[in-house]
């Protein structure tokens, strides 16, 4: 029973059948009045034809009576009497006898009007009390006599009432199939509402691979199983991401954080005491600054690859700027035994956050005298001067502002560009480098920030970063 | 110096209380914003060190309504966050100084010791002098025993920030932030490199160094050992 109840009341419940059931009732509504309406007009029309054939009748009869006498025209009524079985007469003496007609007696309804009206009577042969509907008006006949005539209109007001049935059990049957309509398109859009949830409930408990089925017939539901499948396409690829990027910086922070466990263990084991102490909480220190520096850059990259820039976004001249830091690293360029060339073009104005375009500089800067600086050594100190100049240019292309730092160092592989700009990515070598290592991810999540992008370009041999930004509008 | 630390974990104001104290400074604690805005506004102080995060009251409202009241007391500002707006905002509201944690004791005592004296009017100085080392702020000339010394711009602003803060240890990041304006991190320790060749121009071949390296902190301008 709960079952066939469920069946029957859960599609009762839907949108769709609800909107059924409205213009299902509507519709009659509708129907109903206009039905009515001309059931009326036509009702009128018949009743004006009748009533009009009894006054020109009546007329003629008038004339008659004047023309002939009483018996004549008593037998003229008589005749008229036995020609049809529609038209009723019935003529009366002065005295209330009936003297001619088919009617059996004076209808008592229309007796006093002048202008005559509905009557009921019956034939013979009928049974009784099953009166028959005319339609009656008297005609002036003279000499005291009282004549009326009729009309049967049982036929029409039959037919009436047969278009009255039809309609009403035409339109009851609308209204069920309507409704009946209505409950199986609620149930069909209902399973299948029913099969987006049961999908999305699942997803919910934890299995994100699943996906919303889509029919192929390209209605709402369809559009909407898609856009839910293009959610869930979204939400998954972000997971991934963010799983890729946890694991980054569990390695990243827990190798350090390891390293910093160490030298406390290694302190307190230190056999020499105070003086070991010392060390060992100088090396904790050390290492928990390092530590400090990898997390701030790691919420940096994570600030800024959610955040916008306009509130801290000013206008200024990136030729100056990035003329600025790298001047900031000339000494440290020089002791490496490197040559620092910087270009910069006049009044190169960006909009952007200053300090966070000064840091990319300063990474591309400080990652470009490190990595060069290794190759002098290896070369034994000072090498050819071509070899060891960092280049560092700003100039424009097109709509974009263009910094480029290049080196002579090692490069990086073709293979590896796409990664080493990828969010939280450190490429196997930098790991084995000083610093943070995401120099080249917090460059190009400040580029990516201010809707700019990084090139990682080959500097034949060495590597040039390009980073270009919009100029200020 | 009497400093009032406005901060809601327990642990890190009674570290700061402590360390103040060992620093020579007196410190009052006060464990949420109300409470730390109605000590301020009662009590004289020479420094208030106001973190950001604060129950019932936070820190820039404390330091706005100080502010709006008239009271100038210098401000550090201590914030857990890391925006790239934070500083902005955090100066805005009437900071005199901001500092991220995780932070350095030493870094945190360097700047509200810049701060306190930043208070006092400054008296337009003319001219810095540290021992025999003098550097005219009106003619831009340094002269060590009377000798002139050549410097680059930005080595004469580098000196005259560490001349202003004589005696005082100055950090390489208060130095990066003010004589470059730079609130980022160099990842290499460029300052150092900038401060010894200035210290090779100022101090070679004088037998009093004057420039020094406060290990662990940062430097000092200051006639006489340490």
């Amino acid at each position: 029973m709960t079952a066939l109840s469920d069946l029957a009341l859960r599609p009762m419940q839907t949108q769709a059948f609800r909107l059924a059931a409205v213009s299902a009732t509507v519709f009659l509504v509708v129907a109903t009045l206009i039905v009515g309406a001309l059931f009326w007009q036509t009702n009128t029309l018949l009743t004006d034809h009748v009533v009009e054939e009894l006054r020109r009748e009546a007329a003629e009869l008038a004339r008659e009576a004047d023309a002939s006498s009483p018996d004549e025209f008593a037998e003229k009524i008589e005749a008229r009497s036995r020609a049809t079985s529609t038209s009723l007469y019935f003529l009366a003496s002065a005295a209330g006898a009936k003297r001619a007609g088919n009617l059996p007696a004076f209808p008592l309804e229309i007796a006093g009007s002048a202008t005559g009206g509905v009557f009921r009577y019956a034939r013979a042969g009928d049974a009784p009390g099953t009166g028959r509907l005319a339609v009656g008006i008297p005609v002036p006949v003279g000499a005291g006599q009282r004549l009326i005539i009729g009309r049967d209109v049982e036929a029409q007001t039959e037919l009436a009432e047969r278009i009255k049935r039809t309609f009403l059990w035409g339109f009851g049957a609308l209204a069920v199939a309507a409704l009946i309509a209505g409950l199986a398109i609620g149930r069909s859009v209902l399973r299948r509402v029913e099969t987006i949830n049961a999908t999305t409930r699942s997803i919910m408990a934890g299995d994100l691979s699943r996906r919303v089925p889509v029919t192929g017939s390209n209605d709402e539901l369809d559009e909407l199983s898609a856009n839910l499948n293009g959610m869930l396409d979204r939400i998954e690829q972000l997971m991934s991401g963010l799983r890729e990027v946890s694991d980054n910086i569990a390695h990243d922070l827990k190798t350090p954080l390891n390293r910093l466990r160490n030298s406390a263990e290694a302190a307190l084991r230190d056999p020499r005491g105070a003086e070991g102490y010392r060390e060992g909480l100088e090396a904790a220190i050390e290492k928990a600054d390092d530590l400090i520096k990898t997390f701030n850059a790691l919420l940096l990259i994570a600030r800024l690859e959610a955040g916008v820039v306009e509130e801290s976004a000013e206008t200024f001249d990136l030729g100056s700027l990035v003329h600025d830091v790298a001047e900031l690293y000339e000494p440290v360029a020089e002791e490496a035994g490197l040559r620092l060339a910087i270009d910069t073009g006049d009044r190169i104005e960006v909009r952007a956050n200053r300090q966070l375009i000064g840091q990319a500089v300063a990474n591309l800067v400080d990652n470009a005298i490190k990595y060069s600086a290794r190759v002098v050594v290896a070369a034994g100190g000072a090498g050819h001067p071509r070899e060891t100049t960092v280049s560092v240019d700003v100039s424009t292309r097109g709509d974009n502002a263009e910094i480029s730092v290049a080196d002579r160092g090692p490069g990086i592989e073709e293979k590896d560009r796409d990664r080493a700009l990828r969010r939280f990515v450190r490429l196997e070598k930098s790991r084995t480098q000083p610093g943070t290592g995401l120099g080249l991810s917090l460059v190009a999540a400040v580029a990516r920030l201010h809707n700019g992008t990084v090139r990682l370009e080959d500097n034949a041999p060495g590597l040039r970063v390009v980073v270009t930004l919009p100029l200020a509008a | 110096m009497r400093v009032l630390v406005i901060e809601d974990d327990r642990e890190t104001a009674h570290f700061l209380q402590k360390s103040l104290k060992e620093s020579g400074h007196s410190a009052d604690i006060a464990g949420d914003g109300e409470t730390g805005l109605s000590m301020a506004q009662s009590n004289t102080y020479d420094i208030l060190i106001v973190d950001r995060m604060l129950p019932r009251l936070d820190g820039l409202s404390v330091v706005k309504t100080l502010r709006t009241e008239g009271d100038r007391t210098p401000v550090l500002i201590l914030s857990a966050l890391g925006d790239v707006d934070d500083r902005v905002k955090g100066l805005r509201a009437g900071g005199d100084d901001y500092l991220t944690k995780p932070y350095a004791y030493t870094e945190l005592l360097a700047r509200i010791e810049a701060l306190s004296r930043r208070a006092v009017p400054e008296e337009q100085e003319t001219r810095y002098a540290v021992g025999d080392l003098v550097l005219d702020r009106l003619s831009h000339r340094v002269t060590r025993a009377g000798e002139p010394i050549q410097l680059q711009p930005r080595e004469y602003r580098l000196l005259e920030y560490l001349m202003k803060n004589a005696g005082q240890v100055v950090t390489r990041t208060m130095l990066l932030e003010n004589v470059w304006d730079y609130h980022f991190d160099p990842q290499t320790n460029v300052i150092d490199v900038h401060v010894s060749r200035l210290r090779s121009k100022i101090d070679k071949g004088f037998d009093r160094p004057l420039l020094h390296t406060v290990r662990g902190a940062g430097y000092m301008v200051r006639d006489g050992a340490l």
